[in-house]
């Protein structure tokens, strides 16, 4: 019998009521729905889609004044492919703004943006800075570059986000129905166990680091069900071939050395206390300054996102899912991204 | 972009900053310069999680 189908049964065995779970990262998500392992749980197991998606959740103002950056003639804006797509306040995205001659360019690396600038010290290079604990070293390797490097042309715009603030503010909301949570292995490849065995003590809930592969997310699964039917609440490392307990101590001191933690408006979540980072000193002379970070502020648009991203909606209960917003022509952020929610149903069968 | 990409670190140039340390390595046959700033202790032959250009994990072999 296959491992995967041997970690199924004894889900299945050891399942005796209904428990919900989140997996946090949109990574898990699609994986999930790929393998339809959420067809191939007991019945009384619900899954809930968390807000790991980076793309989905980086503030309408910051891809704005992306859009509104890339506008200038004498600028190259960079990002990840995914943030081409997502659309600003007016509904345009970078990518319209590139058909319309504005020099915008994926990149798939940020130090691929320090060659950039190199090559081209006559124009402003700009680097739209999204992702989580995982994308954020390698920006903060490139600020260290950059500065030893007197590159003078290149500027950060940065989006980046952190994962433990917006679970501990999740999982604090007293409508939160989740009670067991998958943390986002790569996540914790970075930063360690230290957060999140605190969050499972403050929120008495079972927390499992867990992987992407199908036996990966069983075995995460199985480990945080374990736990719920056994009325424990610990934090449990499920995928240890890439994750210690620790983290990786080298990009958590290139983390600390060039980020600190800021109150950031994620969107469709609103405020999220130390919820994102921004350059400290010396690194700050390249940052964009970002007028909304520190705000309580709100983004409003005609997508439910935020609901998505707390799972009180699923994406095929938006009134807009498949019909007036698809992955060709999307609404709002969680359809956009190769780790969106809304994208993962569409594609995969809801 | 949380998800990681695993290769093998096929060269190594070494640089006396370890911020500069960079290695080349092998995704199913296409070859790409990572950094190695996050991993000191990779060594050729060792299978690597990169992250947008940069190796954060230098994975167990499976048992």
């Amino acid at each position: 019998m296959s491992r995967a189908k041997a970690l199924l049964e004894q889900i299945h065995r050891i399942t005796t009521q209904p428990w919900t779970l989140m997996e946090v990262c949109g990574g898990q998500t699609h994986a999930l729905l790929r393998h339809g392992i959420d067809q191939l749980l007991p019945p009384e197991i619900t899954l809930i889609h968390g807000p790991g998606c980076p793309v989905c959740v980086t503030a309408t103002a910051r891809i704005d004044q992306a859009l509104t950056l890339a506008a200038q003639p004498d600028v190259i804006l960079c990002s990840y492919g995914d943030m081409l797509r997502v659309p600003g306040s007016d509904g345009r995205d970078l990518l319209s703004l590139r058909a319309a001659g504005a020099d915008v360019r994926v990149i798939a690396a940020p130090l691929d943006v320090l060659a950039l600038a190199q090559r081209h010290p006559e124009r402003q290079v700009v680097f739209l800075a999204v992702g989580f604990e995982t994308t954020a070293p390698a920006t903060a390797l490139l600020a260290q570059h950059a500065l030893a490097a007197g590159v003078s042309n290149l500027r950060l715009l940065v989006a980046h986000v952190r994962v433990a603030p917006v679970l501990d503010q999740l999982l604090g909301d007293p409508h939160c129905a989740v009670q067991g949570v998958l943390a986002a292995g790569h996540v914790c490849t970075v930063m360690g166990e230290a957060e999140y065995v605190d969050l499972a003590a403050r929120h008495r809930r079972p927390i499992v680091i867990t992987g992407f592969s199908a036996e990966e997310l069983l075995a995460g699964i199985l480990a945080c069900l374990r736990q719920l039917e056994q009325g424990e609440h610990r934090l449990e490392n499920a995928y240890a071939s890439a994750v210690n307990a620790n983290g990786n101590g080298a990009a958590r001191v290139l983390l600390e050395r060039v980020f600190e933690p800021v109150d950031t408006p994620w969107r469709g979540l609103g405020a999220i206390r130390a919820g994102g980072y921004r350059l400290r000193a010396p690194f700050d002379q390249l940052a964009i300054a970002s007028p909304d970070q520190g705000s309580s502020e709100t983004s409003e648009d005609c997508c439910p996102s935020g609901l998505v991203l707390q799972g009180l909606l699923r994406p095929n209960q938006c009134p807009s899912f498949g019909s007036r917003c698809t992955p060709d022509t999307p609404l709002g952020a969680p359809m956009v991204s190769s780790e969106g929610a809304c994208a993962a149903y569409h594609r995969y069968q809801h | 972009m949380c998800l990681a990409v695993a290769g093998e670190l096929v060269s190594i140039s070494e640089h006396a900053d370890p911020l500069w340390r960079m290695g080349d390595v092998c995704f199913g046959g296409v070859l790409r310069q990572v950094s190695l700033a996050c991993v000191p202790e990779a060594r050729v032959g060792d299978q690597l999680l990169v992250h947008v250009g940069v190796a954060l994990t230098v994975l167990e072999p499976e048992p």
